[in-house]
């Protein structure tokens, strides 16, 4: 994954945390997340950490689901070791890469190796990232047959032009096809779009949203595209064959969106998410802004339990070497320092509908909150109710609301 | 090499006694017949080969010795022998023999810029004669002529050279023909040198010692020499050079400056051979140095007349001035914590840089710094230069400013150095310093330099023909006019071919006033500019757009506006920025979305505050020095 490169210690063999994790871990909500790190084919704007089939020196795709397997046995080793008390996990949730250019079989198996080593919470959220070309009707029903609950459809857009600068190489209407396929087999359904490509219309987004909403979701999410160094699509860029996103374009088109959906019933409760009422929430989402414990298995996966953040090995060949010698596939880890956990938990509360308790924010923040009423980046209403909340515009400028809340 | 660069005064060594293969045996310092001395210096453009030139001499004289011979030997600072052009001027004595007599040589070397015309004009003083060195294949250049004319005034003997007749494109034939047009004689009469293959050196040396009258002096008056240049050294302290007229200066003796009368110890005198070498003193006629052990170079001014404490000198010698700064610009470190740095700096500076001065001044965009008083342009340049490289500095300078008389409506006169100085309420006159601005160019361009020069405010007094195909054209121009970009101007509208020259020449009353910018309604000291009333509209037009390219967008919009006093006259703005928001959290990668949040804030408390509106220092910085149209013309 591209990005600053963070300055870590190096992750333990054994995997062993530190007694300091212990701390508060019963208020704290336990989720893993399971990495399918293969795709057929790469996307020009994508930096995550997948590979297709030659990128693969050796790793096999279908030996990956018992190597997986084999770190959630581990996990659930390191978790009781540590002396953290006992935690089914809340949610689960697969996502790549293309977790669906597995077998359903795969899936399946990792999900039952969570339930077997660290157990699944009653009524647990179990979701999937799935491409529209690569699942059907049968694939999705055997999903649920085995407890998945949510799948995730990455449909981008509805646009011809716009998916094939992405790259995507989904037919568009094959989209209502597989939400119908996942309702009828009694999934919760969400999907996916990407906005402010290059060349991407207003009125092009407002079909993709319209059509979106057409294929009658529970949840959407939103992200505006963004260009990624090292990706091909920022070499396209550089030398002037694509576009530059316009960010005001952006801006316009969240506002879109923001309004399309609230009218369509649907309510933001973070930045890039929306739900058709609070039962439709992603609590696997949800888990990540609010500071929760997570395992996260699989190649260049990142966890986090209370306040210890580490990231596995990136390569799958590197992974796979790993687990078959039984040592953690950690890559680097740091410890969060008071004051940096504190950042992070404005960082990322600051992005959610629920916001921050103003009570719980130093007095220099809560003096800046006065200003970020004035300037119409936090909701008046909320704030005097005792929480910072983001207003439409807050939720566009977000990260300046941070900076200003953590001066 | 060191700071200040190696020193010529290594505490310990003593020269060998050097002689020229044609002369016997050399004359005695101290003691020689001023009808042996020759006193000359050589004027020239920057590049038409004066050091070269000067090193040859050195050699062929056997002043310096072949192993020791080092490419323009005279230039000392690293900048001068980068750059090529000699920044502080220095004394040579060479021995040279024509028909069995053996003469003692004084070069004295010259400022070869516009800038220091009072210190060329006392290196003139010091010399009966000069060798005019024009390039062979380029012909003479403004700032040569204006030095030709400063010394035919002084009534000096004037030898014309062409240098660089080995070039391919020499063409010695049309040029010396333009010589002669300018200084009479015939073309015959113009000497053809090449100080790179030494044709024609020993020749010219002949020359000085047949034409240049030798020094006249009352060996038996009080002593008088002039200083014609002052050098600070780290080992010996101020080094000052000195032409004597009258009398005699002895090791040991107390010598007084007249125009302070303060009081000093000869703790050395000699001469430079070019290495120092102490004498039993200077007689009439003769070019030396003097160390007293000041450490300050404005205890030692060039133009002073030095004397004896015990038998003083009642008259000093005449052209004696205090040069005053003519161009002022702010100077500030980018980062703010080398304030200090560049205190200390100037500080060091000052002691081998007499016309050089400053003092503290506090800008609301560049934070702390130096308002700076500089003679010229180029002096202004090689400060911010050796600044920047000596002492590792990284600066921005303000535009450059010269000296206002503002008459407010209640009889009060302000000078104004400074556009922040500029009084507000009504103003009933403001005066402006005005040059006499010489160009040279091939005939080609006169147009395109008259629509500049116009453009600028000038007044044509005249132009002439130099040869086939060249001109001068004469002007009379605000100074405030030149120092912003003109030379640049200059140079691009003309291919490099035009040479310029200015000199002071009074002030005039002109209509003009002071243009502020604003953002979002604060100042920005900065960017004002004293400019002519009809000129504001477009330095308003100018920096408003060249501001609202460079400041990033604010949560809010900015605007940007220019102003003469409370009237906008143009108006710019930085629209609002909508989005500024990461959309994902990278599968649970908050480390770098962290990492991201924390690279923000470090490049926002690197942003300087003018209001509410963050700018970086880089678009000061930018805006300054209009980068932002150099790119648009790429």
């Amino acid at each position: 994954m591209a990005g600053p490169q963070l300055i870590a210690d190096p992750a333990p063999v054994d995997g062993a945390l530190p007694h300091s994790v212990l701390d508060g871990a019963e208020e704290r909500m336990l989720s893993v997340y399971l990495h399918v790190p293969f795709c057929r084919v790469r996307c020009g704007y994508c930096d995550f950490n997948t590979y297709t089939a030659t990128e693969l020196r050796g790793a096999k795709q279908s030996d990956y689901a018992s190597e997986a397997a084999a770190e959630v046995a581990f996990a659930g080793d390191v978790l009781r070791a540590t002396g953290l008390p006992d935690r089914q996990a809340s949610t689960v949730f697969f996502g790549g890469g293309t977790p669906t250019l597995l077998p359903a079989a795969d899936l399946i198996r990792m999900l039952s190796a969570v339930r077997d080593s660290i157990g699944l919470a009653p009524g647990a959220e179990i979701t999937t990232e799935a491409n529209p070309d690569s699942v059907d009707a049968d694939y999705l029903s055997a999903l649920a047959d085995a407890g998945f609950t949510r799948v995730s459809f990455g449909m981008q857009s509805a646009v011809p032009h716009v998916l094939a600068t992405l790259e995507r190489t989904h037919d568009p209407d094959r989209v209502p096809l597989v939400v119908d396929w996942a309702r009828r087999a009694g999934l919760q359904v969400s999907v996916d779009l990407i906005y402010g490509t290059p060349g991407e219309s207003l009125e092009d987004w407002s079909r993709s949203v319209d059509a979106a909403l057409a294929t009658g979701p529970d949840h959407l999410s939103a992200y505006s595209l963004i260009v990624e160094a090292g990706t091909k699509l920022a070499r396209q860029i550089k030398s002037g064959l694509v576009a530059q996103p316009d960010e005001d374009l952006q801006a316009d088109m969240y506002e879109m969106v923001d309004a399309r959906l609230e009218a369509a019933g649907f309510s933001w409760y973070e930045v890039s998410n929306w739900a058709k009422s609070s039962e439709f929430r992603s609590m696997h989402n949800l888990a990540y802004w609010r500071s929760q414990d997570w395992w996260g298995i699989g190649p260049g996966a990142h966890s986090h339990i209370g306040g210890v953040r580490w990231w596995n090995v990136k390569h799958p060949a590197a992974y796979a070497g790993r687990m078959s010698e039984g040592l953690s596939p950690g890559a680097g880890r740091e410890t969060l320092s008071a004051e940096t956990r504190e950042l992070e938990r404005i960082l990322l509360l600051a992005r959610t509908r629920d916001g921050i308790p103003i009570s719980t924010l130093a007095s220099e923040a809560r003096v800046a909150v006065a200003g970020l009423i004035a300037d119409d980046l936090v909701n008046a209403e909320a704030a005097l109710r005792g929480r910072v909340e983001l207003s439409l515009r807050g939720r566009l400028l977000a990260d300046a609301v941070v900076r200003r809340l953590t001066v | 090499m060191g700071q200040w660069g190696v020193s010529p005064f290594p505490p310990i060594k003593i020269p060998e006694e050097r002689v020229s293969p044609k002369a016997v045996k050399a004359l005695e310092p101290a003691a020689t017949d001023p009808s042996f001395i020759r006193n000359f210096c050589i004027i020239a453009h920057i590049d038409h080969g004066k050091s070269t030139l000067a090193d040859r001499m050195l050699g062929v004289t056997g002043a310096v010795a072949d192993r020791d011979m080092r490419a323009q030997y005279l230039d000392r600072m690293d900048i001068e022998r980068e750059r090529g052009i000699t920044i502080k001027s220095q004394a040579v004595r060479m021995p040279w023999a024509l028909d069995g007599q053996t003469y003692a040589l004084n070069m004295i070397d010259t400022p070869g810029h516009v800038d220091f015309t009072y210190e060329v004009s006392r290196s003139l003083a010091a010399c009966e004669g000069a060798i005019l060195l024009v390039d062979a294949a380029q012909g003479i250049e403004a700032q040569t002529l204006a030095n030709l004319y400063l010394a035919m005034e002084n009534d000096l003997e004037i030898i014309p050279v062409l240098n660089k007749i080995d070039l391919p494109a020499a063409d010695p034939d049309k040029y010396a023909k333009e010589i002669a047009n300018l200084i009479g004689g015939s073309p015959d009469d113009v000497l053809k040198v090449s100080g790179k293959t030494g044709v024609g050196v020993e020749e010219l040396l002949d020359r000085v010692v047949e034409r240049i009258p030798h020094p006249v002096g009352n060996p038996d008056a009080p002593a008088r020499a002039m200083i014609f240049d002052s050098v600070y050294d780290t080992y010996r302290g101020v080094i000052t050079y000195v032409r004597m007229i009258d009398g005699h200066l002895s090791p040991r003796e107390r010598i007084q400056m007249m125009s302070t009368r303060a009081v000093h110890e000869l703790l050395e005198i000699g001469v430079s051979s070019p290495e120092p070498s102490p004498t039993q003193g200077l007689g009439v006629g003769e070019v030396g140095y003097l160390i007293t052990g000041v450490k300050d170079v404005r205890q030692s001014k060039v133009g002073d007349t030095v004397t004896t404490a015990l038998k003083p000198s009642t008259e000093a010698l005449p052209g004696y001035t205090d040069p005053k700064p003519m161009v002022f610009s702010g100077l500030y470190p980018i980062d703010g914590s080398d304030y200090p740095v560049l205190r200390d700096a100037l500080d060091k500076l000052k002691l081998s840089d007499a016309s050089l001065n400053y003092e503290p001044e506090t800008s609301v965009a560049l934070g702390f710094g130096f308002r700076c008083g500089f003679l010229g342009l180029l002096h202004l340049e090689i400060v911010t230069e050796r600044l920047e490289r000596e002492f590792n500095l990284d600066l921005i300078a303000t535009a450059p400013s010269v000296t206002y008389e503002v008459t407010t409506d209640d009889k009060k006169v302000v000078t104004v150095t400074n556009p922040s100085e500029f009084p507000g309420g009504k103003i009933s006159s403001v005066e402006e310093p005005m040059v006499k601005v010489g160009i040279l160019a091939p005939k080609d361009y006169v147009g395109t330099i008259m629509e500049l020069c116009q453009g600028r405010r000038g007044t044509l007094l005249g132009m002439e023909y130099f040869g086939e195909d060249r001109v001068e054209l004469r002007y009379t121009m605000p100074l405030g006019e030149i120092v912003f970009d003109f030379f640049d101007h200059l140079k691009s509208r003309t291919q490099g071919y035009a040479s310029l020259d200015y000199e002071p020449s009074g002030s005039q009353t002109a209509d003009l006033v002071k243009v502020d910018i604003l953002l979002q309604g604060e100042q920005v000291d900065a960017f004002s500019a004293i400019v002519h009333r009809e000129k504001a509209y477009a330095y308003g037009l100018l920096m408003t757009e060249r501001l609202k390219k460079l400041i990033p967008r604010q949560q809010f919009e900015v605007p940007i506006q220019a102003a003469i006093g409370a009237r906008i006259i143009a108006r710019e703005s930085v629209r609002a920025m909508r989005k500024d928001v990461l959309a994902k959290c990278y599968g649970g990668d908050i480390s770098r979305k962290r990492k991201l949040l924390e690279k923000q804030k470090e490049g926002k408390k690197r942003m300087k505050m003018v209001g509410r509106v963050e700018v970086p220092q880089e678009a000061f910085i930018a805006a300054l020095s209009g980068e932002t149209e150099t790119k648009e013309k790429k």
